[in-house]
């Protein structure tokens, strides 16, 4: 535990490609958000606050993937500013959904979608904040759950390991007591090679997994492949599920079928 | 001496709305989101009757049966390890105290369950998990606290699954021992044959005042039991298995089933024997108060085998031969008994359909 002479530590949060989500769970911790504000100094959070403190920040948080040229070099910056640095987010952690760009070609969405495509200068994929810069701590989750981040928060603060376990949903899904989807209802589930952390949110109500924490520490994605084939999957539904939020985490960017076109 | 009673369908709501009178929260089979689970019940409306399960490796069914009597369900995912051993419990909390720190007690009272419906490998299951956290110079006071105020009505049953197996592990399908009181669906499920298992059983018995069982009754049971036992398909030859796997250390087999598992914990969890646990500490973020919790653990987490450096079993393979060699070999040095009770959950609520008599038989050859 720091003692209380120790100042605060300096905490910046920093946005790349993102739907601002993640952040928001900071925000979204309203009973203990005073208690965060005491313990730590918030210098950087431009979604919060219009006060902007310059680096160097004990701890920086980083939203977001990279997608421009201008954001590849502002990563670099950011981590010569921060001491450590956390990563929240499918987006930082896997490239985030915008990562299905990596599979085709982005100058026709741009031409698509803008009415002046010649003002956007875009990177052709969305990759993770590791690809770039070394990453000291990544927090999985599309978005993360705020118990981790403040778990995260506080075992920094105490000088702990943080309670974040890279085992599969199944293990809180059967801790919860949900009747497993996949076998009782035959409903294909990410479960089995997703990382834990969201209290198997989406099993809970009869729902498969979508993946949202991103590949757990041993992803046999192959036999789960084959267990929906089973369940009467197309190889275009395999594809699919794995093609979420983290669809360019590598086992699951694999499990898709590395070379196939969207 | 066991005494045996007749009891129609309003008796057996007696017996729950007795045992709440006296204090305990009965819990027992009802249906929830396709499957028959265990959660409190208040009375025999509450059961699923007229449901039966359809089960295979990685496959569970629950379909309507007209003919399906309350417990012909057979099992579902949950066990009893649940409201004995919980998923999740808090040890103990701590609070900052004027620089030094204070223990708080653990202020909740055990709660007294009533268990209804348990099947006879489930019984044996219990005993499993009473040697283990309550038979050595260790105790688990969380367990024995709720294990000390257990009462059990057992049911014994009359249909199998096809994931079953408790006939070759020797365990069921008739209860034995270890119950107040149990009973035996007769006459398409409509009636019962209750026998006493315990003075406290006997007490309940005696206070309800059921009829004597006629002894037509009592062979009907029997023989609906026998047949329940005749229908399973699967098995476990237990006759030099422990040798047999503890020499079969470097099998083939085992990559071929490491291809198949995904180490998601589903079985361990879903097994009412395994007990493993891991010890995970919290703290309010301010630092004022700290808290201790266990919850359910699993050898086929990477972490489950941490040691200063890494984890030992680093590959699935090593995982599941841990796994299996454990319940099926090591279990019997460790504990007398194998860790397998033979209720099939583990092959049925495998995502992956991996199916345990299956790979201890190939294992062998």
């Amino acid at each position: 535990m720091r003692s209380k002479s120790q100042a605060r530590p300096k905490v910046g949060v920093f946005k790349f490609a993102s739907c601002d989500g993640c952040q928001l769970s900071l925000l979204d911790a309203e009973d203990e958000l005073l208690a965060v504000a005491r313990a730590i100094d918030i210098a950087y959070f431009p979604e919060a606050s219009s006060i902007m403190k310059k680096g160097p920040y004990d701890i920086g948080l980083v939203e977001g993937s990279v997608t421009t040229h201008h954001d590849a070099e502002r990563i670099q910056h950011i981590r010569r500013q921060c001491r450590t640095l956390i990563t929240i987010g499918a987006c930082a952690t896997a490239g985030g959904i915008q990562a299905l760009r990596n599979w085709a070609e982005v100058d026709e969405f741009v031409r698509a979608v803008y009415a002046s495509p010649q003002f956007i200068s875009t990177l052709k994929t969305s990759t993770s904040i590791a690809e770039h810069v070394p990453v000291d701590f990544e927090l999985r989750g599309c978005p993360i759950s705020k118990h981790q981040l403040l778990e995260v928060i506080s075992a920094t603060l105490a000088g702990r390991k943080p309670n974040v376990p890279t085992y599969s949903v199944c293990m809180e899904c059967k801790r919860r007591g949900n009747v497993c989807t996949m076998v009782a209802h035959g409903t294909p589930c990410l479960g089995p090679v997703t990382q834990a952390g969201c209290g198997a949110l989406c099993p809970a109500y009869n729902r498969g997994c979508y993946g949202c924490f991103g590949p757990m520490e041993s992803p046999n994605t192959a036999s789960l492949s084959q267990q929906f084939r089973v369940l009467g999957q197309s190889s275009g539904d395999i594809t699919r599920a794995f093609r979420g939020f983290n669809a360019w985490a590598w086992p699951f960017r694999q499990a898709s079928g590395e070379g196939h076109r969207s | 001496m066991p005494r045996f009673f007749r009891l129609d369908e309003p008796a057996l709501d007696g017996l729950i709305e007795a045992l709440r009178q006296q204090g305990y929260t009965a819990v027992g089979p009802r249906v929830r989101d396709g499957a028959v689970i265990y959660d409190e019940i208040s009375s025999v409306a509450d059961l699923p009757q007229g449901w039966a399960s359809e089960q295979e490796a990685g496959k569970y069914r629950l379909n309507r049966d007209p003919s399906a009597g309350p417990f012909d369900y057979v099992i579902g995912p949950s066990s009893w390890k649940q409201w004995l051993h919980p998923p999740e419990a808090r040890l103990f909390a701590a609070e900052r105290e004027n620089g030094a720190f204070r223990i708080l007690p653990n202020t909740t009272s055990a709660p007294r369950y009533a268990l209804v419906g348990v099947r006879a490998c489930e019984l044996a299951a219990i005993a499993i998990q009473d040697r283990v956290l309550l038979g050595d110079r260790y105790t688990d006071p969380i367990y024995q606290a709720r294990r000390k105020a257990l009462f059990v009505v057992a049911v014994n049953c009359t249909r199998s699954a096809a994931t079953c197996f408790c006939a070759s592990m020797q365990t069921g399908p008739r209860a034995v021992e270890g119950f107040d009181l149990a009973l035996t669906p007769v006459g398409n499920g409509r009636q019962y044959l209750g026998e006493t298992g315990t003075d406290a059983g006997a007490a309940v018995a005696g206070e309800l005042g059921w009829p004597e069982a006629p002894p037509e009754m009592m062979s009907e049971a029997a023989e609906t039991v026998r047949a329940a036992a005749r229908a399973q398909t699967r098995n476990v030859a237990l006759e030099g298995l422990a040798e047999a796997l503890t020499a079969a250390a470097e099998h083939p087999r085992w990559e071929t089933v490491a291809k198949r598992c995904m180490a998601c914990g589903n079985c361990t969890l879903a097994c009412p024997t395994c007990f493993c646990t891991t010890v995970e500490d919290t703290s309010t973020v301010d630092g004022a108060r700290a808290e201790r919790w266990r919850k359910w653990d699993s050898c086929f987490t990477q972490s489950f085998s941490y040691i200063h450096g890494g984890s030992v079993r680093t590959s699935v393979k090593s995982r599941y031969r841990q796994w299996l060699t454990h319940k099926l070999a090591y279990w019997q040095q460790q504990f007398g008994t194998p860790g397998c009770v033979g209720c099939g959950r583990c092959i049925t609520w495998c995502p992956a359909g991996i199916d345990l008599t299956e790979e201890a038989r190939a294992l062998r050859a």
